[in-house]
């Protein structure tokens, strides 16, 4: 019984110990991203039966984004809402569909879990660093680009690596499940899969690996983090087009999603979000890509 | 499976990973764990102290923590900074399975009967020979089947290297099943390199208990 | 405590003096280890207050708690339908009929020598499907279903076999038996077992962090990425960890002297460490 006397106390001593220092402020310095206008009786403007109607009748949607990716989308702990480019491209469908950016509600995804969250409808877009490839097209759908950059090399600011070449036999890291991943493991490197971008960042700060492979826009958010540390080098040796993922249960979104984003390239809401996220870290603002067509319904 | 049997050399080398990673592991446990049990039935206090601490702590600690500890929070400290991925692996396993081991060895130690060793120092036996014919020998019996219980869960353990940068066989089956629509049959290829790991060992472990009973 | 063991004689007068001078010499290396390990987080500035502020900020103790709340729930969410399981399949082992006797050994044997991490992962990303929360949950489930399976039968096996012969003396049938004489008994038997069970299936909620499901590890994931404060997070998480597997070690001791007496745990050779009612290795 002593045993449990003993545990009961520290549990005590530490529960009082967190009351009475309970003053902390950690983390106080909110980010807003730009200001978006959300349409009013969005909902008529849809025809019946379809997903866009039904969202804009709930006044609700539910976004899959990344929280881990400085400047793409980031969220902390205690933070309401995730910052970054794709959210804000999120808050633009939003409004289109009526919704304001708090009624919307994020879901974090992974590399390897937004097709599943898309299939079986645990959210209703994805906007999360999200290439558009073929094996995906086959699966769920995919409205874009919104966005395109290439896959580039994170590595300390005093490394030897400065061409594709000079990765062989390196250690590299990068997402497990990411295409990146692959295309490092081609070029000879040693993959060293990793959860999150965050991690593997960690790991090239530390030096337990070489360099950190992944699209250039992300690697851009990290390098801005830590100027002194960390540079991207190699001219992009892959394009990724980044797209708005949506189930194919619902086709009718890729028309919805492809004029809404183009209609944002056009009134400069897009140019907007992007100097307010990833535009921070010092990259220009580049000419709005091109949307592809839909596929015929 | 066509994607499973084009890149069969992933999958190996990842098969090798995880017996590399096992066996490595387990035999550094092996030699920890029993320093770790011989603090802990030794008659110095402080020793005893330590053993029981780091045994309590590591314990109840997720081995994924651990590895936490090892391979971010260290290596930002700047150590192991250039150790290879493998050996930092088989140090967090072994770390985390000694205080396992320890828990077994000592449980056969103690499962020796008293008696033996005093009718043993009785008849005027040595120490080394009271612990080389008497006590080991029934310690080590007793010790087979708790140790081969230890080894199997860290072989499986060592999965979790797969989070931390180690394509080792689950690191590869979420590679190939992010890759692939045949999600059950690779789970189950994979799941099955595994139990050809585990049934080995427990194998290993009947072959030594009849070995050994046989010599009683 | 240690007067006499196997390993050596009840030490005489000048031994004593010897172990308490080499505990004095160890206990002086100790020491100072712990004080140079103290001084290098100093010096390597890792206990400056900007790194823990989190872990005394309201908002973060908050989340942490939410995510403690929830591994918590995993945890026993999943125990509790592992004990379901558990008993159906270890009664399921002792039956007479082939056709039910080997598919629950097949069941039991494949989900106990997978990696539950393996499992999680496919439940996950596989056909099922699963969100992050109930891959974990049902990984959970079924990997400690098929522990409690064993722990079931050798409860069931640990009843006294006159039990069991006095009850068909009396006229009831085999389920009759099982149900009313022998589950009931070996339940008691069992629950030591099964509250250590709780402790692996606590820590084994950490896997989650590999699929992005709610918990400590997660939140801990969230706090470091903000700040940096990899090694601080961690201590934390490791702390709460083991207060709460201290407790449940605390509890099956109790359990085990007041259901089961100073009796030998019944499952000694399943998992290691339950014997002791302490964490078994997953």
């Amino acid at each position: 019984m002593r045993h449990i006397q003993k545990v009961r106390a520290a549990a005590v001593a530490l529960a009082l110990a967190a009351a009475l220092a309970a003053c902390g402020d950690a983390g106080d310095d909110s980010d807003e991203g730009a200001d978006v206008e959300v349409q009013e009786n969005a909902a008529d403007e849809f025809d019946d039966g379809t997903r866009m109607k039904e969202l804009a009748d709930s006044g609700s949607v539910i976004i899959g984004v990344k929280y881990d990716q400085p400047g793409i989308g980031f969220k902390g702990a205690t933070d309401d809402m995730p910052v970054g480019f794709d959210p804000e491209i999120g808050k633009i469908l939003a409004a289109d569909l009526g919704i304001a950016p708090e009624d919307i509600t994020w879901k974090e995804t992974i590399s390897d879990n937004r097709e599943p969250f898309l299939q079986n409808g645990e959210v209703d877009l994805v906007i999360a660093s999200y290439s558009i490839t073929d094996e995906r097209r086959a699966v769920v759908g995919q409205a874009g680009p919104y966005y395109v950059t290439g896959q580039q090399l994170l590595v300390k600011s005093d490394s030897d690596i400065d061409s594709l070449d000079d990765v062989k036999g390196t250690e590299v890291c990068s997402v497990t499940g990411s295409t990146s991943l692959e295309n490092i493991e081609a070029e000879g490197a040693k993959p060293r899969g990793f959860d999150t971008y965050s991690e593997c960042v960690d790991q090239v700060l530390n030096g337990r690996v070489d360099a950190m492979t992944t699209d250039g826009a992300i690697l851009l958010g990290y390098a801005a983090q830590n100027p002194d540390q960390l540079k991207v080098v190699v001219d992009p040796f892959s394009e990724e087009r980044y797209g708005v993922g949506y189930s194919q249960d619902h086709p009718e979104m890729c028309e919805w999603i492809t004029d809404t984003i183009e209609d944002a390239q056009e009134d400069g809401a897009w140019a907007e979000a992007f100097e307010a996220t990833l535009g921070k870290s010092g990259v220009d603002t580049p000419e709005p890509p091109a949307m592809d067509e839909c596929p015929a319904a | 499976m066509d994607d499973l049997l084009d890149q069969y050399d992933l999958v190996l080398q990842a098969f090798w990973l995880t017996i590399q990673l096992s066996v490595l592991s387990g035999l550094c446990s092996l030699v920890l764990g029993t320093l770790l049990a011989a603090m802990r039935v030794g008659p110095v206090s402080v020793l005893r102290g330590v053993g029981t601490t780091y045994v309590t702590l590591v314990r109840n600690t997720p081995l994924l923590i651990i590895f936490v500890f090892i391979f971010v929070a260290a290596p930002n400290l700047g150590w192991f900074t250039d150790t290879a991925f493998l050996t930092l692996g088989v140090v967090t396993v072994s770390l985390y399975t000694s205080a396992f081991v320890c828990e077994a060895v000592r449980s056969g130690v103690n499962a020796v009967p008293l008696g033996q060793a005093e009718a043993a120092r009785a008849i005027g036996l040595t120490f080394a020979q009271t612990m080389g014919s008497v006590v080991l020998p029934q310690a080590f019996r007793a010790v087979v089947p708790p140790l081969a219980s230890v080894l199997i869960a860290m072989t499986k353990n060592t999965s979790i290297a797969a989070v931390f940068g180690l394509m080792e066989l689950t690191g590869r089956m979420r590679y190939f099943s992010n890759n692939s629509a045949d999600d059950t049959v690779i789970f189950l290829v994979f799941a099955a390199l595994y139990i050809v790991l585990v049934e080995l060992i427990s194998a290993g472990a009947i072959v030594l208990e009849r070995r050994w009973r046989a010599a009683r | 405590m240690n007067t006499s063991t196997v390993l050596f004689d009840t030490p005489g007068p000048r031994t004593r003096a010897r172990h308490r001078l080499y505990a004095l010499v160890s206990g002086v290396v100790l020491i100072g280890l712990l004080a140079w390990l103290v001084w290098y987080l100093y010096d390597q500035g890792e206990l400056e207050y900007d790194l823990w502020e989190p872990f005394l900020t309201p908002a973060y103790l908050e989340v942490l708690w939410q995510g403690l709340l929830d591994t918590l729930a995993m945890a026993v969410l999943a125990i509790l339908l592992a004990v379901v399981m558990g008993f159906v399949l270890g009664v399921g082992k002792l039956s007479d009929h082939r056709l039910v006797r080997w598919p629950s050994w097949l069941i039991v044997e494949f989900f106990r020598a997978v990696p539950l991490l393996l499992l999680i992962i496919f439940l996950f990303l596989g056909p099922a499907g699963l969100t992050s929360y109930w891959s974990v949950v049902v990984g959970l489930t079924l990997y400690n279903g098929a522990v409690l399976a064993e722990i079931t039968r050798a409860g069931v096996l640990a009843v006294p076999k006159g039990q069991v012969e006095a009850a068909y003396a009396l006229g009831m049938r085999k389920t009759q038996v099982m149900v009313s004489i022998q589950l009931p008994q070996a339940v008691k038997i069992m629950i030591p077992a099964i509250i250590s069970q709780c402790i692996v299936a606590l820590k084994d909620t950490s896997l989650g962090y590999y699929v992005l499901a709610p918990g400590l590890t997660t939140v801990g994931r969230q706090i470091w990425t903000e700040f940096g404060n990899q090694l601080q997070t961690a201590l934390v998480l490791a702390a709460t960890y083991i207060v709460c597997n201290l407790i449940l070690t605390a509890l099956a001791t109790w359990a085990q002297r007041r259901l089961v007496g100073e009796r030998k745990p019944i499952v000694h050779t399943i998992d290691p460490g339950m014997g002791q009612a302490g964490p078994g290795l997953s």
